[in-house]
């Protein structure tokens, strides 16, 4: 007597419909490149062969926000090299490969615990709002919801609306994500100069995501390999909130992030069955859409096919 | 709104991982319980709880409650107590 077969038993993929290797015509999309944007990405903490691995994946460019190095800088000096470095140097790193790097400026929600420092660094964000890829104030936010970091994070707003800046905002990690983002929602509802639709509110989940998308704000999810969003997850969030005004983002930096995360969210739709129109408009057009706001936004399509994986 | 996959083929992909999920589970609270000493007084021993019972109840947001039962609670008044 044969045994019967288990449930579920069967090796990973043979009754998946999108995965068919001769024949299926998803199967070959998910060997095809689609062009795609970073809308936040730490590239300083990355090497020149990441730069590579991602025009080669299908990224066409990326936005590098403002962020903690990792150590608590001495001196508003250290800031303004950093600044530099931003506007200057990751611009040509990227240009090596004909990817289009935008940044944006702040004093991170770490180290705007230090609030006389914050304020040295915030006089000087102004020298740096006319550098060609600056798209705005970011990322700014909250990290462990103290006083300081409110405090901070409102003079940003100040500069932001003073300057008619887009905003980009880091939400805390972890236990304190929740209540800090309703915080900084507090703050944003509470300030009727700004323009919702100019704000995106970084690394939601599934508990904040809602609160952000019906206040009117845009949203990013953060793909990270264990805290944050996976790429199954977020695909989920899509499939519960839709696509509009949503985004995917990597945020790889120094520490435990995979640079290459919004190609896996790619693949992930692709598999799930998406239309490659629901997938491009996550990945490419949302960007656009939402970087086109900034007076310093200019991107030019590259002028060839999406291309097959070599 | 997106349409997500018909639930046998969600069942059908990922049957092996969310098995793979569990035995890893499984795996490090018997990794606590070899261990010396003890976490029973530990009130993330308890969260871990709460969360378990939230996976076998039959919410549709699992995920989201779980979320929530790992978070900091959110007071309204919270710029009165800061003064900002």
């Amino acid at each position: 007597m044969s045994r019967p077969k288990a449930h579920g038993l069967q090796p990973v993929g043979s009754n998946d419909h999108n995965i068919d290797p001769t024949k299926n015509i998803k199967y070959r999309q998910a060997l095809t490149n689609m062009y795609y944007f970073d809308p936040h990405i730490h590239m300083v903490s990355r090497t020149t062969d990441d730069y590579e691995t991602l025009a080669k994946m299908g990224c066409v460019g990326m936005s590098e926000p403002a962020f903690w190095a990792g150590f608590d800088r001495g001196s508003v000096d250290s800031f303004r090299d950093y600044f530099c470095q931003l506007t200057d140097f990751e611009q040509k790193r990227a240009g090596m490969y004909g990817l289009k790097h935008f940044t944006w400026m702040c004093i991170n929600a770490k180290e705007a615990e230090n609030v006389q420092l914050s304020r040295e660094v915030i006089k000087i964000i102004p020298d740096f709002l006319d550098c060609p890829n600056v798209l705005g104030i970011g990322e700014i936010g909250l990290n462990k919801n103290t006083k300081n970091e409110a405090t901070i994070f409102l003079e940003h707003i100040d500069l932001a609306v003073e300057y008619s800046q887009q905003i980009l905002i880091h939400t805390p990690h972890l236990e304190d994500k929740f209540q800090g983002t309703r915080m900084i929602l507090d703050m944003l509802n509470g300030d009727s100069r700004l323009e919702r639709n100019r704000v995106l509110v970084d690394h939601v989940e599934e508990h904040t995501v809602r609160h952000v998308l019906d206040d009117g704000y845009w949203a990013g999810m953060t793909l990270y390999p264990v805290s944050k969003c996976t790429p199954a997850r977020a695909v989920d969030l899509i499939e519960m909130y839709g696509p509009e005004r949503l985004l995917v983002n990597s945020a790889g930096d120094w520490g435990p992030s995979k640079p290459t995360a919004v190609p896996d969210f790619i693949l992930e739709m692709r598999r799930r069955g998406h239309p490659e129109s629901l997938v491009r408009k996550i990945v490419y057009e949302n960007p656009i859409e939402f970087f086109s706001q900034s007076s310093n936004f200019s991107f030019t399509p590259p002028n060839v096919p999406e291309a097959a994986i070599q | 709104m997106p349409q997500p996959m018909p639930a046998p083929d969600v069942l059908d992909r990922e049957f092996l991982e969310i098995r793979a999920k569990l035995l890893e589970v499984a795996a490090s609270f018997d990794r606590i319980d070899r261990g010396e000493g003890s976490v029973e007084g530990d009130p993330r021993m308890a969260l871990y709880r709460e969360a378990l019972e939230t996976l076998l109840s039959d919410q549709p947001n699992r995920a989201e409650q779980i979320q929530q039962i790992f978070s900091r609670q959110y007071e309204e008044s919270w710029r009165t107590k800061f003064g900002v």
